[in-house]
């Protein structure tokens, strides 16, 4: 991918985040992803309906990657049945441990895949996929 | 000031995070590679040449002390491994005997993780009270709000005469005077004002005094607690072992050594305490008061410079210490941590360990930058230069 176009993805889901803000609402997992050695801290929100993930939000105060991440992560992860997003995880994982994905799989999601070049900064692009990873344990969620 | 004196600046480095730790003298260095090099040997164990020599080092490092913060005597200064077992050792091995259900502690939401999770746990454990003392809209602690905060059954009084990430300089003497004429124990965490200033525990009426030696040109590992020698006696160590008893037999019975040898259970870090003692040499021949008017001057000039940088946001400008805490509007504080990082200038981005004053500061993270002598208005001008192109921040970082 062209750095620059790179750059520009995740600024603008970095100063523009998709679906910032908790809501009041029955029906959604909160899950809190923070992390011991960084110093981000992000409250995610998931409901899944039908066997469907129907929303995502966020709030919390996080680094660039991160926020961007998450916000990008919105946007590929809504709509994904478990074994959609399962497949999805799993290739996001194994592009940010440098290990062979799925990269056509992965669309926008690719713009991460240099990260691994700033190692200490591998854990901010992970950081809101744990809240996928919570939700994917619990593949009851999806059989209601 | 002093700058070559640290074999560290011969690398390309801007080094502004001295709240987190200090570089090191040769000296100091030189002090512990000629212990391992030249006469290692245990302390208080042998009749030989070296282990009398280290003998009369360790010991004398308690007088270096002594003099250092203004105590009394030597033997109410209490190796640790730092300014965290130091308040350990105040809150699990005095406190927790000395201490009732429902008797209150006064602390405030700048203090430092280890000055707040032992009370929390002793609170857990026996059942104190934990009470904050409210802070101005500077984040100040006053004598009116210390005063309203106090009650009958207020117990301690347990703060950082500077706090780590607002820098702000508390009123002790005057908290002290409280403390002794209302029978209060009065706990000091030094960890950011003995390496900056010249500290008395006298002049402050203080119980307890925590510091570490390596915020101060020394070495890691090694910290102090100093306490009054009466509360030293009364304080249970935390840990057992040889060295800190006098004798014991196998029906369980045991002496203690006098204090402040019963907290010396085990080999201590004989090397690391020489070392703190010549970081203190190093300091006392510069001259505190000197250090602390230089790193003044510095701040001064660095705030004066900030503000020229756009959209930035200074949270502590009127605090008295060198530490000034920032952010970029619409930067995240790592990320700028990150940016100063690609040109070899170190700050910490984070809440610092004061986790609960984001409830006070309303901003969870900052930038901080914390001076020292060794720094230098040419390092300031480069880190303005930088900031001043922030706007080019994410082409780096990202
Ligand atoms: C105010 C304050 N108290 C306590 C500590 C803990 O010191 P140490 O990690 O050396 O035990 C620090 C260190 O950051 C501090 O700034």
């Amino acid at each position: 991918m062209d750095s620059n176009l790179r750059r520009e993805i995740i600024l603008d889901n970095y100063q523009h985040p998709l679906h910032k803000g908790l809501v009041e609402e029955e029906g959604y997992q909160k899950i809190r992803t923070n992390n011991s050695s960084c110093i981000d801290d992000l409250m995610i929100m998931v409901k899944v309906e039908e066997g469907k993930i129907k929303d995502i939000r966020f709030d919390g105060e996080a680094c660039a990657i991160s926020t961007s991440a998450t916000s990008i992560m919105i946007r590929n992860f809504m709509g994904k049945t478990y074994e959609e997003a399962k497949a999805l995880l799993e290739s996001y994982e194994a592009m940010i441990d440098e290990k062979p994905y799925d990269k056509e799989l992965l669309g926008e999601l690719n713009v991460y895949d240099e990260i691994y070049k700033q190692p200490n900064r591998k854990k901010c692009a992970l950081l809101p996929f744990r809240a996928i990873h919570q939700i994917l344990e619990n593949k009851d969620l999806f059989n209601k | 000031m002093n700058r070559e004196d640290f074999p560290i600046f011969k690398q390309d480095l801007i080094y502004f995070d001295n709240g987190a730790t200090t570089m090191k003298p040769q000296c100091v260095i030189d002090s512990m590679t000629d212990y391992y090099s030249n006469y290692t040997a245990n302390a208080h164990r042998g009749d030989y040449d070296n282990s009398m020599k280290v003998d009369v080092l360790y010991e004398g490092v308690r007088g270096k002390v002594r003099k250092l913060i203004d105590a009394k005597d030597a033997s109410e200064v209490v190796f640790t491994k730092g300014t965290t077992e130091s308040l350990n050792l105040v809150v699990f091995g005095f406190m927790k005997n000395e201490l009732k259900e429902g008797d209150e502690v006064l602390l405030t939401k700048s203090e430092h993780a280890s000055n707040l999770l032992p009370w929390m746990e002793l609170e857990k454990e026996i059942g104190i009270v934990i009470k904050y003392i409210p802070l101005t809209e500077d984040n100040e602690v006053t004598i009116p709000n210390v005063l309203s905060t106090i009650t009958d059954r207020t117990k301690v009084i347990s703060l950082a005469q500077v706090t780590n990430v607002i820098g702000d300089v508390r009123p002790m003497k005057e908290i002290g005077e409280i403390c002794s004429q209302r029978g209060i124990y009065f706990v000091v965490d030094g960890a950011q004002s003995v390496p900056h200033r010249k500290v008395s525990v006298q002049e402050m009426n203080a119980d307890f005094l925590a510091f570490s030696g390596h915020k101060m040109l020394g070495p890691t590992g090694v910290g102090v607690l100093w306490g009054k020698k009466e509360l030293l006696e009364r304080t249970k160590p935390l840990c057992y072992g040889g060295g800190m008893n006098t004798s014991f037999e196998s029906t369980g019975d045991f002496e203690l050594k006098e204090v402040p040898t019963k907290f010396d259970a085990g080999t201590p870090a004989i090397a690391e305490v020489i070392g703190l003692g010549r970081a203190i040499d190093y300091l006392e021949e510069i001259g505190l008061d000197k250090i602390e008017s230089y790193e003044q001057e510095l701040k001064s000039y660095l705030l004066a410079r900030l503000k020229e940088v756009p959209k930035i946001q200074i949270y502590n400008e009127k605090t008295a210490s060198s530490i000034v805490a920032f952010n970029i509007e619409g930067v995240f504080s790592q990320d700028t941590a990150v940016y100063l990082n690609h040109y070899h200038i170190c700050v910490r981005a984070g809440n610092h360990c004061a986790k609960i004053l984001k409830e006070q500061l309303g901003v969870k993270n900052t930038c901080r930058i914390s001076l020292y002598l060794y720094n230098t208005k040419e390092e300031i001008d480069e880190l303005i230069r930088v900031l001043k192109d922030a706007e080019h921040i994410f082409d780096i970082v990202l």
